[in-house]
């Protein structure tokens, strides 16, 4: 445990005033609660970091239903670390990847992440690891909460045989267990993650499938043709429309003749969520996958978030959006401060504790980027391996008539 | 079970259709992961009735009638095989197939490879392929080409009821993306079927070309309802004292070309056989993996293709007969190709 310190308020300017004490915290007489989070629960002057709180969130817009997900919700200090760990992670091994690819150690496609954190966490909060996620092309993050490690995702976007599919899939194409990708045909996903629920229902083991798509995609016919299908057999589905504001350069107003992607599914019940509070995204889908757990079909969640960078890297990004714009949410909606901040006038860390976190997860990152630019790439002679599953070894032509290479599944 | 026992006609032949019906049927016995989708395939029994029986032994849950929706429901077929089932997903005919055909490329056929071995995608699509009777344009196109261009595809078309029984087994059987090309024209066409193949464990090899008929004078190689065509050409030609060596295909991809090559480096002489249209296709791809390899210093004369002819489809009978190979075709080309 770290040494403790007194709790800043961060939009106060005020300087440090660090009081070390034996595992006791003096509380600072300029501490006040952030506007919106309820009083401290359990408030101890000479205490421990406190162990839970109950926050204020913003009320989500309902489709097709009675209720909505609860306003007030508890996170306890261990949640709040780990949400703040695996966002850092996230965030961090973007920007690596970002810098990666400026340096051409990446090429081709690369989809950032960074500024949706909060999605991908507080999705994975709101289910288990035995239930099955499926997404499109901005897929890092989702492959880390699922499963994957910084190291086999960053292998994986160097090309190498330490990837997580082994240099042969790239950046679109990362699997893990309850994983299926990483999906670079915009639409093809939605109803892949349907036939998964399809398969829970089945097999009756009250698994559910979280299937994501963007905002430009949620236009997709494809997806209408799955939500019906969803809706009538009442598969265990829950739809997520990640909303960005973007569909690489087209924005939502240019592309859709309907912006309310939650009400889109028609019949199926939709939520409206801040995609920017993790604590929003991770209610909004307990309540989803309570939902689908009970037998009653499917749903669509609409969370509206933001992402920092292009729609690829070879977007710069500011060609049909203003840098005012990005600036601004970055102030006032990054996810990662929003949860900081929610910590810190909470009593639930210290600033040291959460710079500590900082520091390792950076360390995590520069590892790993070092494994994956020194990883060799995978050796030639597995050019054609894995073309089929459990089958006898198959010879493939190669360029030219006197090569013939070999497959091993 | 009381459909198979019909299935056998009172000479003990067996229609392709209720071949395909018993191939199925064992399969959904045999592994609780097998089930079956489409448009019709329950209630209706199937569009052409191959799927006969199944919903009323089986119900909903294993066969399931989808809206007409291609793109949806084999995009959830395949989702379903990534996650543990092992899907049926009928195609009413290949030509739909087309809306769909992202899911079964780039969904299901790449992804094993893409995941390095880690996702493997078990489903069978199946439904008829190519030329029916008056259906013109739009509902008259082989994809045997298409598919079997693709790595990551295997692409079976059967002939006889054996073939249909054998090779469906199979395709279910294999874990991995199995394009099975029917023929709406064979479904109705009886077959003796052998000892063996009245077995519940009766498989046939993907990827294993097979001798109809030995000859020595000129290797004929085609598939599907073509192989008909080819061993009445063959009847004709005996009369005259040339002697076709007919194979049948069974799988377009991987194409056996060991079988092909053997033939032909005892015939001399090549002729393929298909509905499909000549350019870029299986008659094609054959002509080249021949002169690429061993066989081609055999050939006394350079192979031909008999093919459909270069056009959309279309209806009056009279211009459809002529838009795809006849008999008289297949004589025709063989004997020019003897130069006799």
């Amino acid at each position: 445990m770290s040494g403790l310190s007194q709790v800043l308020h961060y939009s106060l300017s005020l300087k440090p005033l660090t009081v070390y004490q034996n595992k006791k915290l003096k509380i600072s007489p300029f501490f006040s609660p952030r506007q919106g989070a309820a009083a401290v629960v359990s408030a101890r002057t000479y205490a421990d970091f406190t162990t839970q709180a109950t926050f204020e969130i913003k009320k989500c817009d309902i489709h097709k239903l009675d209720e909505a997900p609860a306003t007030q919700v508890v996170m306890t200090r261990d949640e709040g670390l780990k949400y703040y760990r695996v966002m850092q992670t996230i965030r961090r091994m973007e920007l690596k990847a970002d810098q990666l690819y400026k340096q051409k150690i990446i090429r081709g496609f690369c989809h950032l992440y960074d500024g949706q954190e909060a999605c991908a966490v507080g999705i994975e909060a709101g289910i288990n690891l035995t239930d099955h996620l499926i997404t499109a092309y901005r897929a890092h993050g989702y492959t880390y909460t699922r499963g994957g490690t910084v190291k086999e995702i960053m292998a994986e976007l160097t090309g190498r045989r330490g990837g997580i599919a082994k240099g042969k899939g790239g950046s679109m194409h990362m699997y893990t267990k309850n994983f299926y990708g990483g999906n670079g045909i915009v639409g093809a996903q939605v109803p892949l993650g349907a036939g998964v629920a399809l398969a829970c229902q089945y097999q009756g083991n009250n698994e559910l499938s979280v299937s994501l798509y963007g905002d430009g995609a949620a236009n997709q016919g494809q997806i209408f043709e799955t939500y019906n299908m969803a809706a009538l057999w009442k598969l265990p589905a829950i739809f997520i429309c990640e909303n960005n504001r973007y569909g690489m350069g087209t924005s939502v107003e240019r592309s859709a003749a309907s912006t309310d992607y939650y009400k889109r599914g028609d019949y199926i019940p939709g939520l409206r969520v801040d995609g920017m509070d993790v604590l929003c995204v991770r209610e909004a889908t307990k309540f989803a996958a309570d939902h689908c757990r009970s037998g009653k079909g499917p749903m669509l969640m609409e969370l509206q978030t933001y992402r920092y960078h292009g729609h690829s890297m070879s977007d710069p990004g500011v060609s049909y959006r203003t840098r005012e714009e990005i600036q601004e949410v970055r102030g006032k909606s990054d996810p990662i401060s929003l949860l900081k901040d929610r910590m810190l006038s909470n009593n639930m860390a210290s600033v040291e504790e959460l710079k500590e976190i900082d520091v390792s997860v950076r360390k995590e990152i520069e590892d790993a980027a070092q494994f994956a630019t020194t990883d060799p790439e995978p050796p030639l002679e597995e050019l054609c391996n894995h073309i089929f599953y459990n089958d006898a070894d198959l010879e493939v032509r190669g360029t030219n008539p006197w090569t013939t290479l070999k497959s091993v599944s | 079970m009381a459909a198979s026992v019909r299935c056998f006609l009172r000479s003990g032949k067996m229609m392709v259709r209720d071949a395909l019906n018993q191939a199925m049927d064992e399969e959904l016995e045999r592994d609780e992961r097998v089930f079956l989708l489409g448009e019709e395939v329950a209630q209706y029994d199937g569009a052409y009735k191959v799927s006969r029986g199944l919903w009323k032994k089986y119900g909903d849950k294993r066969i399931i009638d989808t809206p007409i929706t291609e793109m949806g429901f084999t995009g959830i077929a395949v989702g379903a095989a990534m996650a543990g089932l092992r899907p049926i997903c009928e195609f009413m005919t290949f030509n739909f197939s087309m809306q769909a055909i992202d899911q079964v490329i780039n969904s299901a056929a790449k992804t094993c490879y893409m995941s390095a071995g880690r996702q493997s995608v078990p489903i069978v699509f199946r439904g008829p392929n190519g030329a029916s009777a008056g259906v013109a344009a739009q509902h008259s196109q082989c994809f045997a080409a298409w598919y079997a261009h693709c790595p990551g595809l295997k692409v079976v078309s059967p002939w006889s009821a054996e073939d249909a029984k054998g090779l469906l087994k199979s395709a279910i059987r294999d874990d991995n993306p199995v394009v099975f090309l029917e023929n709406e024209l064979m479904y109705g066409v009886p077959f003796e079927m052998s000892e063996e193949s009245q077995s519940k464990d009766f498989t046939i090899p993907i990827g294993k070309a097979k001798v109809e008929r030995q000859g020595t004078h000129v290797t004929v190689v085609t598939h599907s309802r073509y192989v008909s065509h080819c061993l009445d050409a063959a009847a004709v030609l005996a009369k005259e004292g040339i002697e076709c060596e007919v194979i049948n295909l069974r799988t377009i991809r991987p194409l056996d070309v060991e079988t092909i090559e053997a033939s032909v480096m005892k015939t001399s002489h090549l002729v393929t056989v298909e509905g499909g249209w000549p350019q870029f296709g299986v008659g094609a791809e054959i002509c080249a993996m021949v002169m690429e390899g061993p066989a081609f210093n055999f050939l006394d004369a350079p192979a031909t293709r008999v093919t459909g002819v270069d056009i959309p489809m279309p209806y009056a009978k009279i211009l459809e007969d002529n838009s795809l190979p006849q008999i008289k075709d297949i004589i025709a080309s063989i004997k020019k190709t003897l130069n006799v």
